[in-house]
């Protein structure tokens, strides 16, 4: 097996008394998407700079194909192409522009009119950055990022600001993009995101590591608890809940009965949980409105390894208050 | 298999370099001319200034007998021509101090610079590439304005030539030190605007734009002749108008230079 083409081991980063990555570790094959996910602050963006060369680091060891890039920055703009979250361009650049100056920067760089056309621009060669929208921005800024022909391609936060439609059409494009070969590291805080694109990737919760695999795999290794959730119409809740309830002491795979919604129980138990409650209705004749499995996500594997729930915004709702506190 | 043959290819081109400068330049020079206030301060300012004190303060198209002495180097010149000299300072310091560090604050502010980083072209490139527009759309206003006085006053020509442009080019020298020291370090174009502003406006002032050379008090004089702008203005117009050489005068510019430019090569702030 080939070496990773991207390697960080036991980074460590600190602007002064504050630690912003304790110990982050994680490797990533040619040709992956291999997703970097965590809550705002947890570290994400300083370790993704770090193994850009961008920043310096206090500790462990970056590189990209073999390359360290903490030593030798430099050696790597050619093959590792960087979308930075919050670095925009002039207002007054045009698409085209801009994409053509970027080419000029690199040896061997890619058509600049083959991107636009790649990225749905092509109607938009002519306009200037300010004008564009939000989505159109951020396809601008990938295709500066691939503009170099690079290997590696670093992705911080592209769909955020983005409504649902941009955003499923860049995670399309993102894909894409892994299909004509380029490696892509995805740095996102969204759990969805990271689902649906990552191939493989890290959680990372305070500057540190606390899972890593594919995302079923994540799932997967939790433990074997089920929830099965029966909503009831108004008039047979009270039946329903008392049907419900008796059953954790009568049946071996259900472990407990909890009052979800208004009109809603929710029954946990072993992966046979199902089994247990729909005989039980059917016994006493108790026609739900609606039964549906829990699907388990990444947000449970959060909350299984930090046991905390997953609040992306926390840490910039905290800020904001204290923001406001000072005002 | 085809993996390991990759990984044994040598990196390509390494380095940081400076391909793609000559785009870069033109690029950033198109892009920075479509910004009018770039275009109206940079190139039309010191013309529009020359021709509205020219004909709108009486008696500036009259040649001076009666309020200079007969041995004064301004005897017998016209009020607007000895104006030029402060209105050559005014334009070099308006890009310099006004235009350019809010350019680089701009350039911060919106992650220009760090997005730059993260290409093989060296960041300093966009400061060089700025560091030319500036400095050629100061030529081309100082020649529109000089073009446009002398058809409209008819110019008397610089009685010593050389050190006109001699103070001219040190006077560009240390007031893009001034400018490039703050465009080192402000980080929110409003600042820069304010900070360059404070400096600009008394610098204007020390240069003569309200008080220029017969009228300028002594005490203005005195201070001005430490600061870029004034330095400027009084070398150019000794180099105009006067027999001597300006000494102290190219001696400050210098110094503001030398001390500045690496101040601000060491204090810029990438990101």
């Amino acid at each position: 097996m080939a070496a990773p083409i991207v390697e960080v081991r036991n980074l460590r980063k600190t602007y002064g008394p504050k630690v912003a990555v304790d110990d982050v570790s994680f490797a990533v094959e040619r040709g992956e998407i291999f997703g970097i996910l965590g809550p705002n602050g947890a570290g994400k963006t300083t370790t993704v700079e770090t193994l850009a060369g961008l920043r310096g680091a206090d500790g462990g060891a970056v590189r990209v194909r073999g390359i360290d890039t903490q030593r030798d920055p430099a050696a790597v703009r050619d093959i590792l192409g960087v979308q930075l979250q919050e670095a925009t361009l002039h207002d007054k650049i045009t698409v085209g522009e801009a994409l053509r100056l970027f080419a000029g920067f690199y040896a061997h760089p890619a058509d600049p009119d083959e991107l636009l056309a790649m990225l749905d621009l092509a109607e938009h060669a002519d306009k200037q950055f300010a004008k564009l929208s939000g989505g159109q921005k951020q396809r601008l800024s990938i295709a500066l990022a691939l503009v170099g022909n690079p290997e590696v391609a670093i992705l911080d936060e592209l769909t955020t600001g983005l409504d649902p439609q941009a955003r499923r059409a860049t995670w399309d494009l993102v894909e894409r993009v892994r299909d004509t070969g380029v490696t892509i590291l995805l740095v996102t805080h969204f759990m969805d995101e990271a689902e649906r694109l990552c191939d493989r990737l890290a959680i990372i919760d305070g500057g540190k590591v606390v899972a890593e695999g594919t995302p079923q795999g994540l799932v997967d290794g939790l433990d074997d608890d089920r929830t099965v959730v029966v909503r009831f119409a108004p008039d047979d809740v009270a039946r329903g809940r008392e049907l419900l309830a008796g059953l954790a002491d009568r049946h071996p795979d259900v472990t407990r009965t909890e009052a979800a919604a208004t009109t809603e129980v929710a029954v946990t138990g072993t992966r046979r949980v199902l089994f247990a409650v729909v005989p039980a209705l059917a016994e006493a004749d108790l026609v739900p409105d609606d039964v549906r499995t829990v699907t388990r996500s990444l947000e449970d594997v959060f909350l299984a390894v930090t046991g905390r729930t997953y609040q992306p915004e926390a840490q910039l709702a905290a800020a904001a208050t204290r923001e406001g506190d000072r005002s | 298999m085809t993996a390991i043959t990759a990984d044994a290819v040598p990196p390509r081109a390494t380095g940081r370099g400076w391909r793609g400068f000559g785009l870069l330049l033109r690029t950033e020079a198109a892009v920075w001319l479509r910004d009018a206030t770039s275009v109206f301060f940079g190139i039309l300012f010191p013309t529009v200034l020359l021709l509205g004190v020219g004909f709108g303060i009486p008696g500036m198209r009259e040649p001076m007998t009666d309020d200079v002495p007969p041995d004064s180097a301004w005897y017998g010149v016209t009020p607007i021509a000895t104006y030029l000299p402060t209105v050559l300072a005014m334009a070099i310091g308006t890009l310099a101090v006004l235009s350019l560090p809010v350019t680089f604050a701009t350039f911060r502010d919106k992650g220009v610079l760090r997005r730059l980083s993260t290409t093989p072209m060296r960041p300093q490139a966009i400061v060089v590439a700025h560091l030319f527009i500036n400095i050629a759309t100061t030529l081309v206003g100082v020649a529109v304005a000089l073009t446009v006085a002398q058809l409209a006053f008819g110019i008397v020509r610089p009685a010593q030539l050389g050190v006109v442009v001699g103070a001219f080019v040190l006077g560009m020298l240390s007031l893009f030190s001034v400018g490039m020291l703050l465009a080192a370090l402000v980080n929110k174009p409003s600042t820069a605007n304010a900070v360059g502003s404070l400096v600009y406006f008394p610098m204007l002032f020390l240069a003569g734009l309200w008080t220029p050379g017969p009228i300028m008090p002594d005490a203005v004089r005195e201070i001005g002749q430490f600061t870029p702008m004034g330095a400027a203005a009084q070398a150019m117009d000794t180099g105009w108008f006067g027999d001597g050489f300006p000494l102290l005068q190219y001696v400050v510019m210098a110094v503001w230079a030398a001390v500045l430019l690496p101040l601000a090569s060491r204090l810029f702030r990438w990101s």
